[in-house]
């Protein structure tokens, strides 16, 4: 990464004795479409606040280009705000609205204008310049939000919970092209959301939180495939946790027993933590594969697993048909619940497995990710 | 479509257009024999004699009458300058600010509004006459002067209240994307509580015009013998007989009070009525 153009330098703020954002260390690069992410109450929004200089950090400081921006009042900042009520001014054009910055900034009208018409040929609203916000639907009134942040070019655009007042199809659309935009634009773009879909979906790199801490931060993928805790591979996603006893530990292999489980837990990688501690075994449902056991049928082979490990036997207890895909809630023998996903190929794909059939549980020794918090 | 009227058709039963009738009958026919019989060409309001404009002759050439309208006028106009901005920043006082003993100026500031208004006259007559006597000598308008403040006294808290009501539906973060956009507070201020306040500040203006060119409790215990308003001068008039005269005053004045509403209310979307109804004043 190249010199990062924000970053927070053990950011606390507290509220009375309430810990909103606890000793937060966080450095985000030119260009990222970062997202800070976690539940209501973590402490995302204040951390966003704190950039947009509505809220002063109790202890630390926030640097924008090098510079220490922590006391430095919100309107002499380098960042621009989407809202999330969108704030749109109600009394004043369209245009009126995009042009707000420009006129405190004392641009000069003709430039103004051309700014004006840019930013909003931007968000594809060009000709709405001289409608009235209350003439425009929710949709069109976030991106007289865009226009109006972005027309000031703020070397950082911050976003809050910029998807969720949209209805459902509009808010997939505009995950695309808020991704188009920023790619168009160039700026850093930070947005906080609640909604991991959103933010696997949109952002470059993403830092969850939860109760003001910074658990991870990490790419999408990295997030979802290798969470570093309990929380985060909870929060993103769906998973199956396993607490169980770290028997095996060597570089190239080891092997967890969970009490849960009537195998044991076999992975393909070492673990480095303490011999015999407690870990936990984080495996997503899409990476457990399901084989029918009726008939006497013998167990799935696994290639690069010994025999007996990463083998359960079990019956399905729910289905849950979501259309492209199948949610099977299996009892397995032992009494755990286990959700394993399937993915419907064919158009009778469904109606393979059914209530009460005795199944396999299998998964690869790559699969299963372990936790040690 | 049958001629059973549906459920929902309640203008259509007979029974509720006659209580609506009634209600009509009792609501405005008072308002228009009062402003019919001032055309009337005979001296009692009983029997219609012909059309005249004589009244209206005799109120303009009446010059006691015409300096009482003046006064109203004058006084109703300076209370209202001064309660609307009173009012306002009451307002923006209590709804930005946090400080010690503010739910006790919440309840003062209902007070001239719960309290009798012969009591407040009373009060306003001691205080202008024992605590800070008001000059009684001084040149127009500043005569005046005892009866505008204790306007103002009572209808900046109407202000208050509707304005008040008006920034409960504000939202915060318009102040805070004009701040972010660039605006300093004073901008801010100007720029967009303003015109989120403006059906309010309306509202307001009208509601203290109207009060103070109305009344007649307060005013009548703070005027002297050379200040004298419509109303208190209208009483006056009345105590010796009821004539067309009088008739043709208040016409005038109705007249002049429909067309200020009506007008505020064209130049404020319509917003007026909604502030003031959800006030319930």
């Amino acid at each position: 990464m190249s010199e990062p153009i924000i970053r927070f330098e053990n950011v606390t703020k507290r509220y009375g004795k309430v810990l909103a954002v606890d000793n937060v260390s966080l450095s985000i690069g030119e260009g990222e479409f970062f997202a800070l992410l976690g539940p209501s109450g973590c402490g995302k929004t204040t951390l966003l606040r704190m950039l947009a200089g509505f809220e002063t950090p109790t202890e630390g400081r926030i640097l924008i280009d090098g510079e220490d921006i922590s006391r430095t009042p919100p309107n002499k900042r380098p960042v621009n705000m989407v809202f999330q009520s969108y704030a749109v001014f109600p009394h004043m054009t369209v245009a009126a609205n995009v042009a707000y910055g420009l006129v405190v900034d004392g641009v000069a009208a003709p430039e103004r204008r051309r700014r004006v018409e840019e930013a909003l040929a931007l968000v594809k609203l060009d000709g709405y310049g001289g409608r009235k916000p209350d003439q425009l639907s929710g949709g069109q009134r976030q991106r007289v939000a865009l226009a109006r942040a972005l027309v000031k070019r703020p070397r950082v655009l911050l976003l809050d919970e910029p998807l969720s007042a949209l209805d459902a199809k509009l808010r997939e659309a505009m995950r695309s092209e808020l991704a188009q935009l920023q790619e168009k634009v160039g700026i850093t773009f930070l947005f906080v959301t609640h909604d991991q879909d959103e933010a696997l979906a949109m952002a470059s790199r993403c830092a969850v939180m939860n109760r003001g801490l910074l658990q991870q931060v990490a790419t999408p993928s990295d997030l979802y495939e290798f969470p570093n805790s309990r929380f985060v591979a909870d929060f993103i996603g769906s998973v199956n946790l396993f607490e169980g006893r770290l028997a095996v530990d060597e570089p190239d292999h080891a092997v967890v027993v969970a009490p849960g489980l009537p195998t044991r837990i076999f992975l393909d990688h070492g673990v480095t933590g303490a011999a015999d501690s407690t870990v936990w075994v984080a495996l997503r449902p899409e990476k457990i594969e399901l084989h029918k056991r009726a008939d006497g049928r013998g167990p799935p082979r696994l290639e690069d697993t010994p025999e007996g490990c990463n083998l359960v036997p079990g019956v399905i207890r729910q289905i849950a048909y979501l259309g492209s895909e199948s949610v099977y809630e299996v009892a397995v023998d032992g009494g755990v619940s286990v959700k394993a996903l399937r993915s419907n190929l064919t158009r009778r794909d469904q109606e393979d497995f059914t209530w009460d059939e005795p199944v396999w549980l299998a998964w690869q020794a790559c699969s299963p990710a372990v936790l040690l918090s | 479509m049958t001629d059973t009227p549906g459920p929902l058709e309640y203008l259509r039963r007979w029974p509720i257009r006659a209580w609506l009738a009634v209600v009509i009958l009792y609501l405005y026919a008072p308002l228009v024999t009062l402003m019919a019989f001032s055309f009337n060409a005979s001296k009692r309001n009983i029997v219609w004699r012909g059309f005249t404009l004589d009244w209206y002759r005799a109120a303009f050439a009446d010059q006691d009458l015409i300096v009482a309208f003046g006064n109203s006028l004058t006084i109703a106009l300076i209370s209202t300058v001064v309660s609307v901005v009173l009012g306002a920043l009451t307002a923006l006082l209590l709804w930005r600010f946090r400080f010690p003993a503010k739910a006790l100026l919440e309840g003062a500031l209902g007070l001239p509004i719960v309290v009798p208004e012969i009591c407040m006259g009373v009060a306003m007559l001691v205080f202008f006459t024992e605590v800070i006597p008001w000059p009684t000598s001084l040149a127009w308008p500043l005569n005046l002067g005892a009866i505008i403040i204790s306007h103002i006294s009572f209808s900046f808290s109407f202000v208050a209240i509707v304005i008040r009501g008006c920034l409960a539906s504000f939202n915060r973060e318009l102040e805070e994307a004009a701040k972010d956009l660039g605006a300093g507070e004073w901008r801010i201020f100007w720029d967009v509580l303003v015109p989120h306040m403006q059906p309010g500040l309306i509202a307001g203006a009208l509601l203290a015009f109207t009060l103070s060119l109305d009344d007649f409790v307060i005013t009548f215990f703070t005027s002297g013998p050379d200040t004298t308003t419509f109303p208190v001068k209208v009483y006056s008039m009345v105590r010796f007989s009821v004539t067309p005269e009088v008739n043709a005053a208040s016409t005038i004045l109705i007249v002049l009070t429909v067309a200020l509403t009506a007008f505020a209310l064209k130049i404020s979307g319509g917003t007026v009525v909604a502030v003031e109804a959800g006030e319930g004043l």
